[in-house]
């Protein structure tokens, strides 16, 4: 009960200070006055309730200046220096807000305002209530979308007007949608049908629940008496259910061939030194975490020298990563794996104490810390493709490049002189040998791109998850699973492989949660390969031992 | 000399003449402490920063006399985030380094592995981490939070009208004992509040869990149903994808807040927090806080940080673990003083009541009697810079409860050690 | 690739250990059982703490754990060194073994843990009202003992009948072993198993009603652990001078041979492999006690494949090297972690790399190469 009560307050609360509002919206285009120092002040230092009251009269003071005001308060350009002095902070000066005046240079001791969910939320439906009527598309787009979650019967006259005059057919749908969940709970039938009926178009969780509210029932009886509108509402509930079953399949498969290209990018590396060359290479993991930070270092070359530049940061920081893994990868194959060739298992020892030399190196040089890696701005944020289902930037253009690695490394070993070499030295070093084929050569140029494949791989992860000197280690088991169950020496089994472990296990996690997920996977390969014991696809040959 | 005669000891058992070396008897104007975190493994991106606050806490108290006149000497081993090796080298440092006390660990089960040792030879643990609770060792000092010092109010603090007013709850944490223990306290807590089960939504992950799609997809299907709040204990490295996750599937902290319990200025570190601004931790202590002892604090690690060159002095940061740790290392060193002896007993009985103006701006205290502190709560969201901006804090420290009421039988307990 | 699996030149050096004289041999166990069993408890027990020759019990609880790393890597050797199969999966049965053990340590703690129940204290907060089935009568010792034998042997038999039948070799084998170890570690993480979780069984407070920490205690574990230890050695010795020895190195150097001349290798392969499980999970019985925990951790693969770096280290195909290489490497560790924490990974890293180039077959292998 104390709950409802709760609410009751709070909607009344809402409803007095959109009331402000909107009384205010009416006369604002003509009013033109300034806003009052005091409400600068309420905004800047006051208290919850106070300050949501300072917003609703700065909209409504009609202030040319307001929304940017506003917006600059969401910014945190809004400063104080804590004697009650409030400073919008420009560049080199500063405008105290309460005096008007310009003080220059700005003062030193300035403080941050303290600005929670609750005054963010309201700065924001405030700000995108001001931009409905901007003269931008994208401006009111965002700002229709903003209001999407938090329109109420308050400012659905605001919507409707705003719904009247736009032209777009975006903007139009999103307020429709959006003036229809209000009207969901209107006192006339014909109104609540026609939002009904209109809900079915949605493709929102949030519009689920409301229509489910419509269907709920107490004690045995239908909390809605109405039945036509509850027949309407079951038919718009099946048709938003439809729309969010497609759009969560289509979140799973995407995740699922996002973890597949990942699983791939890191095991790509390990089919060439492994899958070809037959090094049990431990040290892949931490070839990858080198690829990583020589990303985080690029990065950091941009941000320092040519900050204007910083979003190509990346496009630079992939041939680098390539470069510094495959020469680490050289040194490593020239120092100590040639030795080894012929005794797979001792590389395992070997590269082994690699991988800890190498950890150790990246603790002593950068920290046991994770470091940090921005995405470019072209890679943050995703695109929509419903309302619930957002598809990250990052993540679609790692499967693209994950593509063209596997493009590029196909062409590579079979359109290539050196790629020849290698399959003729894989398949048979001494005959190949015999014929001219500078086996060292291309033992130590097959390694380096191995390694350096493995450096793409962390510039990618970089984009989605830690640089810190253990990224290696959580990718080393996964890589193995994967080049394994492909098939050693297949490069198609290892595509295969990832994006089906990939898929599987997403679809896994989905019904089962994630640690169940990975198990099930696990011993999934581990039925899998008494079934094949040479992996998906098998060598094929006459020996008797494959 | 330690080490060789430990050498030595390990051919004994080939070379029966060799010469022993035991009484480690302390030299007239030094004292040994230990410390005990790893610097390699899988703990080594938090617990590295801690050993190094320990030394320059040291390195401090050193130039200012010491600890009644003797030079503090760091004993620092590496427990490489192996949860036996963490008892060996507590044995280690205690029966053979002979140290006064101990600063370490981080966590709960490289506690639960050390415990016995501490408890069988008597020794000193001084821990500096938030933890589950649910024990109580007259060994043992814990300086970081319980769960009432930091999941609790975080959780009221989501449910005011300033927090967002959440009416539904996602539990999301690593699989292991400190997140099953805090998501069973607050169940029970939203359970008092009115919450029901259907409006919880408990989710586990594996260790070292990357791929946090489709948790956030559920998150945002589970927050269709009401105004949203995400409760987080995920582990440290863990936390970099799923923030970035969210950060890039558009899940604003407006809209579902996600209020993490471990995740500090350190672990933001390797985040782009812009797309974050908004989300909440809860602690004890943030490096933005405004006080002269934190400026102090802040100052003095920056000196050190850039005087030893440790990796990420050029931004050097601060974080409640770190805090506490210092402020442990020197209420040590007043009770040592208080009772003038390292014995062990007469220590852990001046512990209590010891109080300390810590740089989180207030002065707290050893409690009397259940060897927690009383600590001030800070609420604060992630600003732009990777800072937080406090939103809401406690009056003043609070009482640590290790053993929660919101865990039935609890009510049986004392709060103080048994006495063994 | 399986012809990469066969260390023909280990072939030579095993031959030559066999010819080790017999009388040394039982002078040497000899020895060895006089410093275990009478010089150790002495010094440890008896000869007080002040005196040149007291051995402290910081020297003893980390000689017992690296004698039951010495029993694993001596298993990880009967598999791998003589018969050609490299497990990275052995850390399983190890921790398989602590489990069974701890869980009769856990029950006799009785009602002296944290909330004073019969549960141990983590089923009391996680709502465990009673034990699940799979905890019945571990609060028998000679039950759990059993477990400790039973638990690992018939994973291994039946993981190895499959895997074996479907002639999986080389590294795939290798692999799946990896893959096992891995998704036993993931589920023994999840609370709701019911084996604590990451936390574990740990703070134990007495076996067969000795209190766990007496001195007395801990001395007996460690002599029960050098017998053990010196039990396997001659049990190795054993089965390496047989027919069945010969057999497993003749897989282990030509397996398709060994078919050919009408031995189906199936059996003899999985007897050995079953065999080095049960070794490995009574070497994880007799560590837990001793260390005081077990946790899922030790079943990561990291671990298993320290397990077979230890082995390479001392030498694979001999019998005394997997106990040196255990020895060399885990002393180094305790060593280093406290004389250089910040470096000795590269210290460690840098061994694994040397003896793999310089010495092929491990430190052993000095002695042997002198010998020759």
């Amino acid at each position: 009960m104390l709950l409802y009560l709760d609410t009751l307050i709070d909607r009344v609360a809402v409803a007095s200070r959109w009331l402000v509002l909107l009384a205010m919206l009416l006369v604002a285009t003509h009013a033109g006055g300034a806003v009052n120092p005091e409400t600068i002040r309420d905004l800047a230092l006051g208290e919850g309730d106070a300050r949501a009251s300072a917003i609703a009269a700065i909209v409504a003071s009609g202030d040319p200046s307001a929304l940017s005001l506003l917006q600059s308060m969401k910014d945190g350009d809004v400063k104080t220096t804590g004697d009650d002095r409030v400073y919008l902070i420009k560049g080199e000066e500063a405008v105290d807000l309460l005096t008007g005046k310009t003080v220059k240079p700005v003062p030193d001791n300035l403080d941050d305002l303290v600005i929670n969910n609750r005054l963010r939320r309201e700065l924001g439906m405030a700000i995108a209530a001001l931009r409905l009527s901007s003269t931008e598309r994208a401006a009111r787009l965002a700002a229709a979308r903003e209001l999407q979650g938090g329109a109420d019967e308050i400012t659905l006259p605001a919507i409707s007007a705003a719904l009247a005059a736009e032209t777009d057919a975006e903007i139009k749908n999103i307020l429709a949608l959006t003036q229809a969940s209000v009207q969901l709970s209107s006192n006339d039938k014909a109104t609540r049908l026609a939002a009904v009926r209109a809900l079915a178009q949605s493709d929102s969780g949030s519009v689920k629940t409301l229509l489910l509210a419509l269907l709920e029932r107490k004690g045995g009886e239908y909390v809605e008496r109405d039945a036509e509108l509850r027949a309407e509402a079951e038919r718009s509930l099946r048709a938003v259910e439809q729309r969010l079953s497609t759009g969560e399949m289509v979140g799973r498969v995407f995740s699922g061939i996002s973890l597949g290209t990942i699983l791939l990018l890191a095991a790509l590396g390990l089919a060439i030194t492994y899958g070809l060359m037959g090094v049990i290479n431990m040290a892949h993991g931490e070839l990858i975490m080198i690829g990583a930070y020589a990303t985080y270092v690029v990065q950091n070359i941009f941000r320092q020298h040519f900050p204007g530049a910083f979003d190509a940061y990346l496009l630079c920081a992939i041939p680098v990563a390539f470069a510094v893994s495959a020469v680490v990868g050289m040194v490593l194959e020239r120092t100590v794996i040639r030795f080894l060739y012929g005794r797979p298992l001792e590389t395992l020892l070997a590269t082994w104490g690699l991988s800890l030399i190498l950890i150790q190196s990246v603790r002593t040089i950068f920290g046991a810390q994770n470091v940090q890696v921005e995405n470019p701005s072209w890679m943050s944020g995703g695109v929509e493709i419903m309302t619930s289902v957002v598809l990250p930037w990052s993540r679609i253009a790692i499967i693209v490049f994950a593509g063209g690695v596997l493009a590029l490394m196909w062409v590579l070993l079979s359109r290539t002189r050196l790629g020849l070499f290698v399959r003729a030295v894989t398949q048979n070093r001494g005959m190949a040998s015999s014929l001219g084929v500078p086996t060292v050569r291309v033992d130590m140029l097959a390694f380096g791109l191995g390694s350096g494949i493995a450096g793409l791989a962390g510039c990618a992860l970089s984009q989605i998850g830690n640089v810190g000197p253990d990224l290696g280690q959580s990718y080393i088991v996964d890589s193995f699973m994967v080049v394994v169950l492909g098939g050693v020496g297949q490069l198609a089994g290892t595509v295969y492989a990832a994006l089906g472990l990939g898929v599987v296990n997403k679809f896994l996690e989905a019904w089962q949660g994630a640690v169940l997920a990975k198990i099930a996977v696990l011993v999934f390969i581990i039925i899998f390969i008494q079934k094949r014991p040479q992996g998906l696809f098998a060598l094929k040959g006459r020996t008797v031992e494959a | 000399m330690q080490r060789r005669s430990f050498l030595q000891r390990a051919a004994l058992s080939v070379a029966l003449s060799c010469a022993g070396f035991s009484a480690g008897a302390l030299a007239a104007d030094t004292v040994k402490v230990g410390v005990l975190h790893s610097l390699s493994g899988t703990m080594a991106i938090s617990e590295t920063v801690l050993k190094d606050v320990a030394l320059m806490t040291f390195d401090e108290i050193n130039a200012s006399g010491g600890v009644m006149g003797k030079k503090i000497e760091a004993v620092v081993v590496d427990p490489a985030s192996n949860w036996p090796l963490f008892a060996e080298k507590a044995r280690q440092l205690i029966t053979q380094d002979k140290v006064a006390a101990v600063f370490g660990c981080w966590t709960s089960v490289s506690r639960k592995s050390v415990l016995p040792v501490f408890e069988e030879t008597n020794g000193l643990l001084y821990y500096p981490v938030q933890y589950e609770g649910e024990e109580l060792s007259k060994n043992v000092f814990y300086t970081g939070a319980a769960p009432n010092q930091q999941a609790i109010p975080a959780v009221e603090y989501l449910m005011s009208k300033e927090g967002g007013g959440a009416k539904r709850w996602v539990l999301l944490g690593t699989d292991y004992v400190y997140p099953r223990t805090t998501n069973k306290i607050l169940r029970a807590f939203l359970k008092s509040k009115g919450v029901d089960d259907k409006d919880i939504d408990e989710k586990y992950t594996p260790f070292g869990h990357s791929d946090y799609q489709t948790i956030v997809a559920d998150i945002k299907k589970f927050a269709g149903g009401g105004k949203t709040a995400v409760v987080s204990t995920i582990n440290g490295d863990s936390n970099v994808p799923f923030y970035k996750e969210l950060g890039n599937q558009g899940l604003k902290a407006t809209d579902v807040p996600v209020v993490a319990f471990s995740v500090g200025e350190e672990e933001l570190r390797g985040v782009d927090t812009k797309p974050l601004v908004g989300h909440l931790a809860a602690w004890n202590y943030f490096m933005s806080l405004k006080n002269p002892e934190n400026d102090a604090f802040k100052k003095k690690w920056a000196a050190y940080a850039q005087a030893k060159k440790l990796p990420g002095a050029d931004k050097p940061l601060t974080n409640d673990p770190m805090e506490a740790t210092y402020i442990g290392i020197h209420m040590w060193k007043q009770a040592v003083e208080k009772v003038k002896s390292f014995d062990p007993d007469k220590v852990i009985a001046a512990m209590g009541g010891q109080s300390f103006k810590a740089p989180d701006g207030f002065t707290v205290k050893m409690d009397e009697k259940n060897h927690h502190l009383h600590k001030p709560v800070f609420i604060g969201e992630v600003k732009a810079d990777g800072q937080f901006n406090v939103v809401w804090k406690t009056k003043g420290p609070i009482k640590a409860q290790p053993w929660s009421p919101f865990i039935a039988g609890n009510d049986q307990k004392k709060d103080e050690p048994e006495k063994k | 690739m399986p012809a990469a699996f066969v260390p023909l030149n280990l072939a030579v050096g095993a031959a030559r250990l066999s010819r080790f004289p017999a009388h040394l041999l039982w002078i040497a166990i000899g020895v060895a059982a006089m410093v275990l069993f009478v010089v150790f408890p002495i010094c440890n027990l008896v000869v007080p703490a002040t005196s040149a020759l007291h051995i402290s019990d910081y020297t003893v609880t980390l000689l017992g754990k690296i004698m039951c790393y010495a029993i694993v890597a001596l298993a990880m050797d009967l598999i791998w060194g003589y018969t050609g199969i490299l497990s990275l999966g052995h850390g399983l049965f190890f921790a398989l073994g602590g489990y069974a053990m701890g869980m009769y340590l856990m029950r006799s703690i009785g009602r002296e843990g944290v909330y004073q129940s019969d549960l141990p204290d983590f089923m009391v907060f996680l709502d465990w009202k009673a034990y699940p089935w799979y905890w019945s009568f571990t609060q028998h010792f000679w039950y759990c003992a059993l477990l400790v034998v039973l638990v690992p042997g018939l994973l291994a038999f039946v993981f190895g009948y499959f895997a074996f039948r479907s002639r999986i070799k080389g590294v795939y084998f290798s692999i799946i072993t990896q893959a096992l170890t891995y998704a036993a570690m993931l589920f023994f993480f999840r609370n709701d198993t019911g084996f604590g979780g990451n936390n574990g069984f740990t703070d134990f407070k007495r076996i067969l009603g000795f209190s766990i920490t007496a001195p007395t205690t801990r001395m007996a574990l460690f002599a029960i652990t050098g017998a053990a230890l010196l039990g396997f050695l001659l049990l190795g010795r054993a089965i390496v001078h047989s027919k069945l020895g010969r057999v497993l190195t003749a897989i282990r150097d030509a397996e398709t041979r060994v078919m050919f001349s009408g031995y189906n290798p199936l059996y003899f392969k999985l007897f050995v492999w079953t065999l080095s499980a049960v070794i490995c999970g009574i070497a994880g019985a007799l560590y837990v006690p001793q260390v005081g925990i077990i946790n899922p951790s030790e079943m990561s693969p990291a671990n298993s494949i320290e397990i077979a770096i230890w082995t390479a280290v001392g030498g694979r195909g001999t019998l005394i090297g997997p106990v040196l290489g255990a020895a060399i490497v885990n002393l180094g560790k305790s060593w280093f972690t406290q004389a250089l924490p910040e470096y000795w990974l590269f210290v460690l890293g840098l061994l694994f790399i040397l003896v793999t180039l310089f010495l092929p077959r491990g430190v052993a292998g000095l002695w042997l190469k002198r010998r020759a």
